[in-house]
């Protein structure tokens, strides 16, 4: 075997043993290559185009395990439907998600978020009161700014009140395409 | 404040390389396949308990050596006959990889004892004691070897 095949059989024999704490690979988007991590648990994090990849993988090192390594057989599933959702094809992800990574009102805030359907918008405040605090319209924005899974948990669909498209970790255009390709901005 | 250790996959891309090179030379290359995963995942498996990452390539290495060692005691009974030297010591070595090429292209016995002395830094006694042979074959191997070596890189 050459080196690649042996550092995938690794891989491999690791996940089958169990010593396989996250798993990553990089997936094509129409926005460019994103870093999709996992762990037994589910989806642990997502990053987008231009956010660095080694600086991710550090911080999973230190948050979750440092038993990191590229496993893409581990993460065909979220993969798969990620390209049905690119395609229009998928409104609903399935995936398993592992929330670890968000803590307190920021993981509350984001599973409101997870609850906006397909579509849908909602402002900041909105996310505040269904996370249980409608005065923190601020932590909500954090909450939504530091979302570790983005794309699956759906910070795009949030948008200050009065319209405004607010922030997006990909950059505006991105979260701009994605509203579009879901039929939730009008123009 | 715990020390942080780099994601285990920079292990693996940086040190893949030189843990192959030095178990193709220890082993050889069919078995160097087998020590290798054992290798990484041996490795894995304690990853998470170390408590610095000070010489994370000396660690490997060590492991690395270790299941060398192991491979050729799990082999000691069927211990390679000196005669057939000789004929078997053509593995052709690959552009570029320097010496660990020379060694892995050394009869087997030789090559074992080169790679346990130099690569694992071990002592003669125990270079017997994983080769199955007595310390004066042993030596006698380091020897040859080195001799070897030295001739081909002169």
């Amino acid at each position: 075997m050459n080196e690649a095949q042996l550092k995938e059989r690794v891989a491999e024999r690791a996940a089958a043993e169990g010593i396989l704490d996250v798993s990553y690979t990089t997936a094509d988007s129409p926005f460019g290559p994103l870093l999709l991590a996992a762990t037994r648990r589910g989806v642990v994090r997502i990053g987008l185009p231009g956010q660095g990849d080694e600086a991710l993988l550090e911080e999973l090192a230190a948050r979750v395990s440092p038993r990191v390594l590229e496993a893409p057989d581990q993460l065909d599933e979220a993969r798969r439907e990620l390209d049905l959702y690119f395609e229009g094809r998928l409104r609903d992800f399935g995936l398993p998600l592992d929330w670890q990574l968000s803590k307190d009102f920021r993981r509350r805030a984001l599973r409101a978020v997870a609850r906006i359907p397909y579509g849908g918008t909602r402002t900041y405040m909105e996310v505040a009161k269904s996370a249980g605090n409608e005065r923190a319209v601020r932590a909500a924005g954090t909450a939504c700014g530091s979302n570790p899974i983005p794309i699956v948990v759906p910070c795009h669909r949030v948008l200050r009140t009065g319209g405004g498209l607010g922030g997006y970790g990909g950059g505006l255009p991105m979260k701009e395409s994605l509203l579009r390709l879901e039929g939730a901005l009008d123009t | 404040m715990p020390t942080t250790l780099p994601p285990f996959q920079a292990l693996l891309d940086r040190h893949a390389g030189e843990v192959l090179g030095v178990l193709r030379a220890a082993v050889g290359r069919v078995d160097a396949d087998d020590c290798f995963q054992e290798t990484f995942l041996a490795a894995l498996r304690a990853y998470p308990k170390l408590e610095h990452d000070d010489n994370l390539r000396g660690w490997l290495m060590t492991i690395a050596h270790r299941k060398a060692v192991d491979h050729h005691r799990a082999n000691g009974r069927r211990a390679i006959p000196v005669e057939e030297v000789a004929e078997v010591a053509v593995e052709a070595p690959e552009p570029d990889s320097g010496v660990w090429a020379r060694v892995g292209a050394l009869p087997p016995k030789q090559r074992a004892a080169v790679t346990l002395r130099y690569a694992c830094d071990l002592p003669h006694a125990e270079i017997a004691a994983a080769l199955d042979c007595s310390p004066e074959a042993a030596r006698r191997s380091l020897h040859e070897g080195i001799k070897r070596l030295r001739k081909e890189l002169a």
